[in-house]
């Protein structure tokens, strides 16, 4: 334990999965999705992600489910819809 | 070299010998004259060093944070109102273990606005893991801040240190002041080489999140670094003893050896009182250079002999009745077995003279509860009858 908590090791805070927090999911209706990128550009987490063939999605394990991105998103796309166990 | 300097102006020699690299300070009441001289010494190349003026001691005590994470010798000082808006900030480098130096100008707090010399300033900070040195004499002060950072960047240590200076008392009066050549204080002071600091190359997280589960430790770690200090603060006063032939020790006695009576204080007051008990006979006065750590031995071992010990301070611990040092005092007395009476003397408060007859005053008291007749636990020496 290095005095003044030290953390030495870059990148460890992915560790902290921290998606267990969350009470909503983001569902993402890509037929509604006109690829403006606000969601990737404003999710504080910087969990959404885009791949190659254009499609979004949310990485669940560090999603806080805020609902930032649905708020963002101009066409509706994103639904938060409430987790189930 | 022997020069007539204000305290203010000692301590800004004291950082250009320590070859600061940053200085961060807020210039605005209660600020006193040392940044300013510091802010001279920059703008004259006399001392090559990174001076940020920020907008409030908030930033300021931020500021040199940031900089000692960098491995940045780092130094700033303030006084009354702007050491409690540092409040928050003072944890958080004690936190980082990061060995900052400042200097604060004891100054009383508002309201009503004042902002003469007391010490209620520091003491409300001492639970914020600053090792906090009173100094009796603008020497001390300029000798105090050398000595400080050596005891701060120890790895052992690791830990801020507030030297605490009567504001006016020794800020704005002069004294003459030996400073001492550069080259000793360089060999005296070596660089500061941090093992753990904010670098690109070698990227770290400073100061985290420490949850439950961790939190506890990182507390033990300070209180065990607080130890340290203690044993540290002595090592560092002796050599500095040897190398410029000045030494003051954790506290200093003055008076007779085997005195019923002994009075103990902090900072420039020492001086007023060491005057009275020259004297008188059977009193002796213990003056107290390190409050945190409380080198609680070492007071126990001076308060040796006494049946009443008189603690005079310029603080008050509201709704305690007494002042701050006498409640620490009685804790000690009570561990370590001493059986005297402990009184509070509050004095001082806001700027108010602490006069010679204050102290002869309170010498009697002394006597009065040593003879074993009733006397009050506290006593406010110079005060004015007033109605409530």
């Amino acid at each position: 334990m290095k005095p003044g908590a030290v953390i030495s090791e870059p990148g460890s805070t992915v560790r902290n999965r921290t998606g267990g927090w969350r009470v909503f999911r983001p569902v993402f209706d890509m037929k509604r999705c006109i690829d403006c990128g606000n969601c990737w550009i404003f999710c504080p987490e910087c969990c959404v992600s885009r791949s190659e063939e254009g499609e979004y999605s949310a990485n669940l394990d560090y999603c806080k489910g805020c609902g930032i991105c649905a708020n963002e998103c101009p066409t509706e796309a994103i639904s938060m819809e409430l987790e189930e166990k | 070299m022997r020069e007539m300097l204000h305290g203010s102006k000692a301590v800004a020699k004291a950082v250009k010998l320590c070859d600061v690299d940053v200085v961060a300070a807020y210039p605005i009441t209660p600020q006193t004259p040392i940044v300013e001289y510091i802010a001279q010494m920059v703008a004259d190349g006399e001392l090559r060093a990174e001076y940020i003026m920020v907008e409030s001691e908030h930033t300021a005590m931020s500021a040199c944070i940031g900089a000692s994470a960098t491995g940045a010798r780092t130094f700033t000082a303030t006084s009354s109102q702007g050491l409690a808006y540092m409040h928050e900030v003072l944890w958080i480098a004690s936190g980082m273990r990061l060995p900052i130096v400042m200097v604060n100008a004891n100054r009383a707090l508002s309201a009503p606005i004042n902002i003469w010399n007391d010490q209620s300033d520091s003491m409300a900070e001492r639970d914020s893991g600053w090792v906090q040195i009173y100094v009796e004499t603008n020497q001390e002060a300029l000798d105090s801040v050398i000595q400080a950072y050596r005891i701060a960047e120890d790895r052992e240590v690791l830990l801020p240190v507030m030297v605490c200076m009567d504001g006016f008392v020794l800020t704005h009066t002069m004294e003459p002041v030996d400073v001492p050549p550069k080259e000793e204080v360089d060999r005296f002071l070596p660089p500061f080489e941090p093992e753990v600091k904010l670098d690109p190359e070698e990227p770290v997280t400073m100061g985290a999140l420490g949850e439950p589960q961790w939190y506890m430790e990182f507390r033990k770690q300070q209180d065990v670094a607080m130890e340290r200090a203690l044993h540290k603060v002595k090592e560092v006063d002796a050599e500095f003893s040897r190398v410029f032939g000045r030494g003051y020790g954790v506290l200093e006695e003055y008076g007779d050896d085997d005195a019923e009576v002994v009075l103990l204080t902090l900072g420039s007051l020492a001086g007023t009182i060491k005057d009275v008990v020259d004297g008188q006979e059977n009193v002796r006065l213990v003056r107290l250079r390190l409050f945190r750590p409380l080198p609680e031995e070492d007071i126990a071992e001076a308060l040796r002999g006494a049946s009443v010990v008189g603690v005079l301070e310029k603080d008050i611990a509201l709704g305690l009745g007494e002042g701050a040092l006498c409640t620490e005092v009685k804790k000690l007395c009570y561990d370590y077995g001493i059986d005297a009476r402990v009184l509070s003397f509050v004095c001082g408060l806001g700027g108010r003279d602490v006069r010679m007859e204050d102290v002869e005053h309170a010498i009697q008291v002394c006597r009065q509860a040593a003879r074993g007749e009733k006397v009050n636990r506290t006593t406010w020496l110079g005060l004015r009858e007033v109605a409530p």
